[in-house]
């Protein structure tokens, strides 16, 4: 049953992220002031919006860790914002492209909307250093949830501060004012969207049942020749982890 | 069909920043290919300790179907000693 959603969800991801990128590539219009270039917006928008959702979606995991002191929430915590690292390397690398052909430069540091990104990816590259220097599981758990839910609650925060403060060359995606994205632009953009958006939930399911396997696996190594637990996080997350 | 659609795409333009295009693309294939050739190798890994818990379970069932006395042999030799 499990297996069979993830094989429909991974179908689903696939389908959906083809029919994206043929519409970036085959059917949105060339954007009249940055040309073929502007088509690195529909990739490089999408992952930035799902690593910081996926962010959040970590802290509110943290938080029903804390309040049941459930490993399998704690364990969705630390996927979530794996996912979002890594989908945040894909976002500074292909920002920094954009940046070198649109303007000119690999980084703009005075640029609020780069800065606060690479400070929100840099907090969130704390989270393991902060995870794995604890020994014990529970205190871990119980730590990295913590970690998790203020820089969960720091990430809308700073996105608003951003959003309040005035750009200097990068543009909104969404704007209020001078008009936003046109139909056949905002169209492919939201198919992308979601294409990423399933990507990112594909990729965390799969990193959690890979985790349950490990889990179980130990629990069926102890269980054969009596070795005792190891401390890996894996291996509290057994039953169910992939739910 | 994947043929077909690259028959129909447009060439990149080369001249227009289509270069930055491919790469920021291709660095995200690369980083997707990556993040599935580092789960292959965690496949192999849970795979050779299945594997590996299949013989251990193996010759236990042949240790059991042998007799209590199979199993027991060891200990009443060291116990002698």
């Amino acid at each position: 049953m499990k297996a069979n959603s993830l094989r429909n969800i991974s179908i689903l991801t696939a389908l959906v992220l083809g029919v994206g990128l043929g519409m970036v590539f085959l059917w949105a219009p060339l954007d009249a002031d940055q040309g073929f270039i502007q088509k690195i917006f529909y990739l490089h928008v999408p992952l930035a919006i799902i690593a910081l959702v996926g962010f959040v979606i970590g802290g509110i995991h943290a938080i029903r860790h804390l309040r049941t002191g459930d490993p399998i929430h704690d364990a969705r915590s630390y996927v979530s914002i794996h996912m979002s690292v890594i989908f945040g390397v894909a976002v500074l690398i292909t920002g920094a492209i954009w940046a070198k052909g649109s303007w000119g430069v690999w980084w703009e540091w005075r640029e609020p909307t780069l800065v606060s990104f690479l400070i929100v990816f840099l907090l969130y590259a704390t989270y393991y250093p902060l995870r794995y220097a604890i020994p014990d599981r529970e205190r871990q758990a119980r730590y990295s949830s913590v970690f998790a839910i203020t820089a969960g609650a720091f990430v809308p925060l700073n996105f608003m501060a951003v959003r309040a403060a005035e750009s200097f060359i990068h543009p909104r995606t969404f704007a209020t004012a001078n008009g936003g994205l046109p139909g056949d632009m905002l169209i492919t953009f939201c198919v992308c969207i979601v294409g990423f958006a399933l990507l990112w939930y594909t990729l965390v399911r799969f990193e959690l049942t890979a985790k349950r396997t490990r889990g179980q696996l130990s629990r069926l190594r102890r269980a054969l020749d009596g070795t005792p637990p190891p401390a890996t996080a894996g291996a509290r997350i057994a039953p169910g982890a992939a739910r | 069909m994947i043929g077909s659609i690259l028959l129909a795409a447009p060439a990149i333009p080369l001249d227009e920043g289509g270069r930055y295009v491919a790469a920021a693309y291709i660095v995200f294939v690369v980083l997707l290919v990556i993040y599935v050739g580092i789960m292959a190798v965690r496949l192999g890994n849970l795979s050779k300790e299945i594997e590996s818990l299949a013989e251990l379970a193996e010759r236990r069932n042949a240790g059991d179907q042998a007799g209590p006395g199979a199993t027991e042999e060891p200990e009443a030799e060291k116990a002698r000693a």
